[in-house]
């Protein structure tokens, strides 16, 4: 191992650690605590734990790129929503009445479109108007639910297609299909943030914009394709879970921004931008399910979870707050 | 009559700092309404000094004595209440509070329950303002008021407290001339209640017009006291620069090549107006004047960070508009920026991605980076620049100045621009690579390069330079060549003396 390899390791691996800690807590807890008499470890819960992961966890990757990126988006919980109204409701239009089953490819491109469309608008007010990523999305968000509740009113939309219901229940490889989806997102993610033009200019530029403008790179654009991907990434977030579900409510996927940031943010990126990891995300998401399916094995409620889940993103982030302190000092003698 | 006692003395000031004797042994002393100058060039230890002052830094040898009292100043504030006051430069005022508020923060007068007493607030605010006889009152907000009023706000907040000694940093930098007279009414005011002052600029007009005596600076070296009434500005030069230069003249061995980069009657704004000068290939121009002369300004226009008001800009005799980094680029101009930290690195990437930064895009395989071919530019200019990193993977943050720097012009090198712009090459870089620096600009023009160097420190630009352009507030007041030049006609250049005769 070369040197400095160590240390890297030990930063990126911390969420990791914190995952296997959790492991170990509930595994032993589970055992005096549980009212069920099955193992916490158990296969198929741990199974379930990941597809349970992957809505809030394919969004995550989009933050990821998007707080690396020295922005923020607020409004992901209501493209969620609004692009699982289009993704159901879309089944029932009459135009597509002849089409059988292929309407649900027909559906999916629909809600992913309807996903990258919201994104483009706020990447581009961010753009063209220079005001806030956190006000625009703000703005947004409260923007894109009201659209959800014109849509339908306070009425849940739904629609049941059982071959979309097998597809979404099926299991390949052990795996659920939103686990793959998760999966496959995570890794596509990951080579766009490390190995291409792309991801190395939304680093630089969340690191220094300055600089970045410096270096002759288009600070705009960066910007706006990253606003659609994580549009696109929550409307994907919608097709997965929804696909199952069958069944929106108008107030779906409301907090899901917070939940998000919160793990992005355990996972060690950095809410001032430009340094962050899209593995150490998907860690953090680990983390945030595993507690809340873990504090639930022992018995603990909602209410309990949340506050639980609350301290620990203040004690990660004050504990983060230290170490770089201390690497800064160090930096100074 | 009682000898009187000085309002401030230093005595023996030492302070180092890695590799730099930054003030070595500096003594003077600063007597109860005198107005008393100090001088020297950039670097040569007056902002240290000052700083040693304020408690910013701690000297390692030496001692503040405040009207005949040893004084450790541990910081600002401390030595405020010491008497000790500090006029910056750069202003530091809450713009959407009042004036009375800015003048009292920290202190407000209070009544119980922790109100603010503001009866008394305004009218001890009034009081001060009168003194100073403003056109502004206690309640206009800070935000609306001119730049000048600003620092009435900064003195009228000195006297609040008990000044024994007030500092003004470089006062008039940003001042019209209207304010100025203004701003040397109340100098005047004070030093008639027997306050000692402090007046560190470059400007000599003023120095001569305000001052009674003149200490100068030269190398973190104390060089001497002045009575202003029995000297000139011959004579305060020669102090400020008379040190046996190490850095020897390099006039151009090698043949110039063809204009490169023309500029005509270029004007931005109020920043700088009409400047006109052409760099050769194999030259180096450089820029000198004071901070805030408009030299970054010329340098950002040419980028692309600024758009000029009028004037045109001749790339190898071709007229060019130029709108953003990303034409200039390219076009083929460079810019290694004067904030080296905060506008030239990425601190948080490697050294590989910092220099490639500006052609990855050019750079790829398919739709991934081509890191091999980064690897292969990163080591030809390391070699090339001899940067000292244990690798590429090393974060630039981590790196020293000087191969900081490197890098920087490394990224400019590796997409083989026609003009290379450098805004102080060496500003934080220590001495031995310094001189590496330099030469590698040498070195860059005898290659072809057009390089135009911006500087604040004259013996830099005197040894780089085949041509000097001297600015003076916004504008070009004369073009030297290095038979032409001297430390004398170039610092009077630059300070705006003498420039009716030579513009």
């Amino acid at each position: 191992m070369k040197a400095g390899k160590l240390s890297t390791f030990l930063k990126s691996g911390a969420i990791w650690g914190f995952v296997v800690l959790e492991l170990i807590f509930f595994s032993v807890a589970g055992e005096f605590m549980s009212l069920s008499n099955k193992a916490f470890m158990d296969l198929d819960n741990m199974l379930l734990l990941l597809k349970q992961s992957a809505p809030i966890g394919i969004i995550a990757m989009g933050m990821t790129i998007i707080m690396i990126n020295g922005n923020i988006d607020l409004s992901v919980g209501a493209i969620f929503a609004l692009s699982a109204v289009v993704l159901l409701d879309s089944m029932t239009w009459t135009m597509f009445a002849g089409l059988g089953d292929w309407v649900i490819p027909v559906s999916w491109l629909l809600a992913l479109l309807t996903g990258v469309v919201l994104g483009a608008i706020n990447g581009l007010i961010v753009w063209k108007t220079g005001v806030d990523a956190f006000i625009v999305t703000l703005g947004s968000m409260l923007g894109f639910r009201g659209l959800v509740f014109m849509y339908n009113g306070e009425n849940p939309t739904s629609y049941l297609n059982w071959t979309l219901v097998d597809f979404a229940e099926a299991q390949f490889l052990g795996l659920h299909t939103a686990t793959w989806f998760l999966a496959v997102v995570t890794l596509v993610i990951w080579y766009v943030m490390t190995r291409t033009v792309h991801g190395r200019n939304a680093h630089a530029i969340g690191d220094n914009r300055e600089a970045a403008v410096n270096a002759g790179i288009r600070v705009g654009p960066h910007i706006l394709i990253n606003f659609i991907i994580i549009g696109f990434l929550a409307a994907l977030s919608a097709v997965v879970f929804y696909s199952e579900s069958g069944s929106v409510n108008p107030n779906d996927g409301q907090l899901y921004e917070l939940w998000v940031i919160t793990a992005v943010v355990l996972g060690g990126t950095k809410l001032a931008g430009g340094s962050g990891s899209i593995l150490s995300t998907l860690g953090g998401v680990l983390a945030i399910q595993l507690l809340r399916k873990g504090l639930g094995h022992i018995g603990a409620d909602t209410e309990t979870v949340n506050l639980v889940i609350g301290l620990i993103l203040i004690a990660v982030l004050f504990l983060d707050r230290q170490l770089n302190l201390k690497g800064k000092e160090e930096l100074k003698t | 009559m009682t000898v009187p006692v000085p309002a401030l003395r230093l005595e023996g000031i030492v302070k180092t700092f890695p590799g730099v004797r930054a003030l070595d042994d500096v003594s003077f002393s600063v007597m109860p309404g005198e107005v008393h100058a100090l001088m020297g060039e950039n670097g040569a230890g007056k902002s240290t000094l000052m700083k040693v002052l304020g408690g910013i830094h701690q000297p390692e040898e030496g001692q503040i004595i405040v009207a005949e009292v040893p004084t450790v100043m541990t910081s600002p504030l401390q030595a405020k209440s010491k008497g000790i006051v500090f006029i910056h430069q750069e202003l530091s005022l809450a713009e959407e509070l009042s004036v009375a508020e800015n003048i009292y923060l920290g202190e407000l007068p209070k009544r119980s329950f922790g109100r603010v007493d503001w009866g008394s607030l305004y009218a001890q605010t009034d009081a001060i303002l009168s003194k100073l006889r403003v056109g502004f009152d206690a309640r206009t907000r800070v935000g609306d008021l001119s730049i000048a009023n600003q620092q009435m706000v900064e003195i009228a907040r000195a006297l609040t407290v008990d000044a024994k000694a007030v500092i003004f940093d470089e006062p008039t930098a940003s001042l019209t001339d209207a304010e100025k007279v203004v701003l040397f009414d109340v100098i005047s005011d004070l030093k008639a209640q027997g306050v000692g002052i402090i007046y560190i600029s470059h400007r000599m007009e003023e120095i001569f017009k305000m001052t009674d005596r003149i200490s100068v600076l030269r190398d973190g070296q104390y060089r001497g006291t002045l009575v202003t009434a029995d000297t000139d500005e011959d004579e305060v030069t020669q102090l400020m620069i008379g040190r046996s230069l190490d850095l020897t003249r390099a006039a151009s061995t090698h043949d110039l090549g063809d204009v490169a980069l023309e500029v005509r009657n270029l004007s931005c704004g109020h920043l700088f107006q009409n400047v006109s000068f052409a760099v050769r290939r194999g030259e180096v121009l450089g820029f000198y004047g004071l901070v805030g002369a408009g030299r970054t300004e010329i340098a950002e226009t040419l980028f692309g960070l600024r758009d000029p008001s009028g004037g045109s800009i001749h790339l190898d005799g071709k007229e060019i508009r130029i709108t953003s980094p990303v034409d200039a680029i390219r076009m083929g101009l460079s810019l290694v920026p004067e904030d080296r930290k905060g506008q030239g690195l990425v601190l948080g990437m490697n050294c590989r991605d910092n220099m490639t930064l500006p052609q990855i895009g050019d750079l790829t395989a398919g739709p991934f980076v081509a890191e091999g071919a980064e690897i292969a530019i990163f080591d030809q200019y390391r070699d090339k620049l001899d940067i000292r990193t244990p690798g590429w993977k090393q974060t630039v943050g981590n790196l020293s100045g000087g191969n900081q720097q490197k890098i920087v012009i490394g990224k400019w090198l590796s997409m083989h621009p026609s003009v290379l712009i450098v805004d102080e090459p060496t500003r934080g870089i220590d001495v031995g690579s310094k001189s590496e620096i330099h030469n590698l600009i040498r070195e860059l023009a005898a290659q072809g390069y057009a390089v135009i160097v911006i500087s604040s420190e004259m013996p830099e630009v005197l040894h780089v330079s085949d041509r000097i352009v001297a600015m003076y507030s916004g504008r070009v007041m004369r073009t030297f060549t290095s038979d032409e030049v001297t430390e004398d006609n170039l610092i009077q250049a630059i300070s705006g003396i003498a420039s009716e005769q030579v513009a």
